[in-house]
């Protein structure tokens, strides 16, 4: 790769939108070319300059239940005319779908078990989050935390550092799920945290990546040699499917 | 909590530059949201309805600051950045939250939105794509400029001059 090409694709490379070949290539130029990363480090600054830097609005208080009233005097007044009771109810009806909809896209089309399971999953994750522990070996070296799993689980699972494709590995956890230990290894996408658990799989045939939102929690689940593996983050399920691809390369 | 409210006001605080058109830009939003459910495919509701909302706000922006100039976006040029800024100095001012709101306020408002939709949501290229009805290599370009741009104003603490 030359200078040129690298300054085309070097945002590209900072978000995360470059495919896995490009990406190395544009490790291999800045490990050669102290111009290139010079660039490439200022572009990470100024992109974490804004991420800590700039202010989230959140919505004044009161702004939702004065929405939600708005929302339903626009039902009624659509319910006005003498023979629109059918418009009103189905004003009503399409607002509560909106709500429903946009709050879970895919859940609904999820067996029990599975939906008890990401329940379990999204608790782990959450109580990673506030209990301050989030690892019991903070290591981003895959070769400590993999021998560190050796005698406390009857697994040994496959663990890899992403820090080059923005997941950086950043420590490993005993965690319970699904009545059995599982493994819960840790990475980070900018201020977004990932847990991903992994544990044998009941039954042993490799499936496909699906998806399930809960809690405002995205979800990815698939099982592949053998081994379950679940996702969770709040980051947007695009970037996380990148991390799947990654962890599916090993 | 109504869906996605957090990331509907941030978006519409950030296009409109203040709380109370920020506030009517959200509602007018999830009133047509409503409206228009049938065009929803329930795909990916973040982005449709971050779509509605920055569509709102640009129509808020015509109709009520005609006074101000628009600004044209170049999109046509590759941004090759010639500044070295010296990082320690752009960390020195990310401390000051005042000065990045500052420089992101400093930017027109079609490069704006892309970062906060890039940095403060975490959205792809595609989302943003679809979003601001651009293409995915106008969302790369815009956001090179707009990164360069942050970062010429960050590197140099006087805003007012190199707002100039």
């Amino acid at each position: 790769m030359i200078c040129r090409e690298v300054q085309e694709l070097i945002h590209g490379y900072v978000d995360g939108e470059l495919d896995l070949v490009r990406n190395l290539e544009m490790e291999r130029h800045f490990h050669e070319c102290p111009a290139c990363s010079g660039a490439h480090e200022r572009l990470r600054t100024v992109q974490s300059a804004i991420t800590t830097g700039a202010p989230y609005f959140r919505p004044p208080s009161g702004l939702e239940s004065r929405l939600r009233s708005r929302l339903r005097e626009a039902a009624e007044v659509d319910a006005d005319p003498p023979r629109a009771r059918h418009t009103w109810q189905w004003v009503g009806i399409a607002a509560a779908v909106l709500i429903a909809a946009l709050t879970i896209t895919v859940t609904t089309r999820h067996p029990a078990g599975v939906e008890l399971l990401a329940q379990d999953v999204v608790a782990s994750h959450v109580r990673s989050l506030m209990a301050a522990h989030l690892t019991d070996v903070p290591s981003t070296d895959q070769h400590t935390i993999k021998p560190w799993f050796n005698g406390k689980l009857d697994f040994s699972p496959s663990v890899g550092n992403f820090a080059g494709q923005g997941f950086p590995l950043t420590g490993g956890r005993l965690d319970y799920l699904d009545n059995r230990p599982v493994a819960a290894l840790v990475y980070r996408r900018r201020q977004h945290i990932i847990n991903l658990f992994v544990w044998p799989a009941r039954n042993q045939s490799d499936s496909t990546v699906r998806q399930t939102e809960l809690q405002g929690y995205h979800l990815l689940y698939w099982t592949k040699a053998g081994m379950t593996y679940w996702a969770a983050s709040d980051l947007n399920p695009a970037e996380l499917q990148e991390l799947v691809s990654l962890v599916n390369g090993l | 909590m109504l869906p996605h409210l957090d990331a509907a006001y941030n978006l519409a605080r950030w296009l409109t530059g203040n709380e109370h058109d920020a506030e009517d830009v959200v509602q007018e939003s999830y009133l047509r949201a409503v409206k228009f459910f049938r065009g929803f495919h329930g795909e990916s509701a973040r982005p449709w309805l971050l779509a509605i909302v920055r569509n709102t706000c640009y129509t808020w922006l015509r109709r009520n600051r005609m006074d101000e100039p628009t600004t044209e976006l170049d999109d046509s040029t590759q941004v090759i950045d010639p500044s070295s800024a010296n990082p320690e100095s752009i960390l020195l001012a990310a401390a000051r939250t005042e000065l990045v709101r500052q420089a992101l306020e400093a930017l027109p408002p079609g490069f704006r939105e892309i970062v906060i939709l890039r940095e403060l949501e975490g959205m792809s290229y595609k989302e943003i794509a679809d979003i601001a009805s651009i293409p995915v290599g106008t969302v790369m370009s815009r956001l090179a400029r707009a990164r360069a741009r942050l970062q010429k104003l960050l590197s140099e603490p006087d805003l007012t001059e190199a707002r100039a």
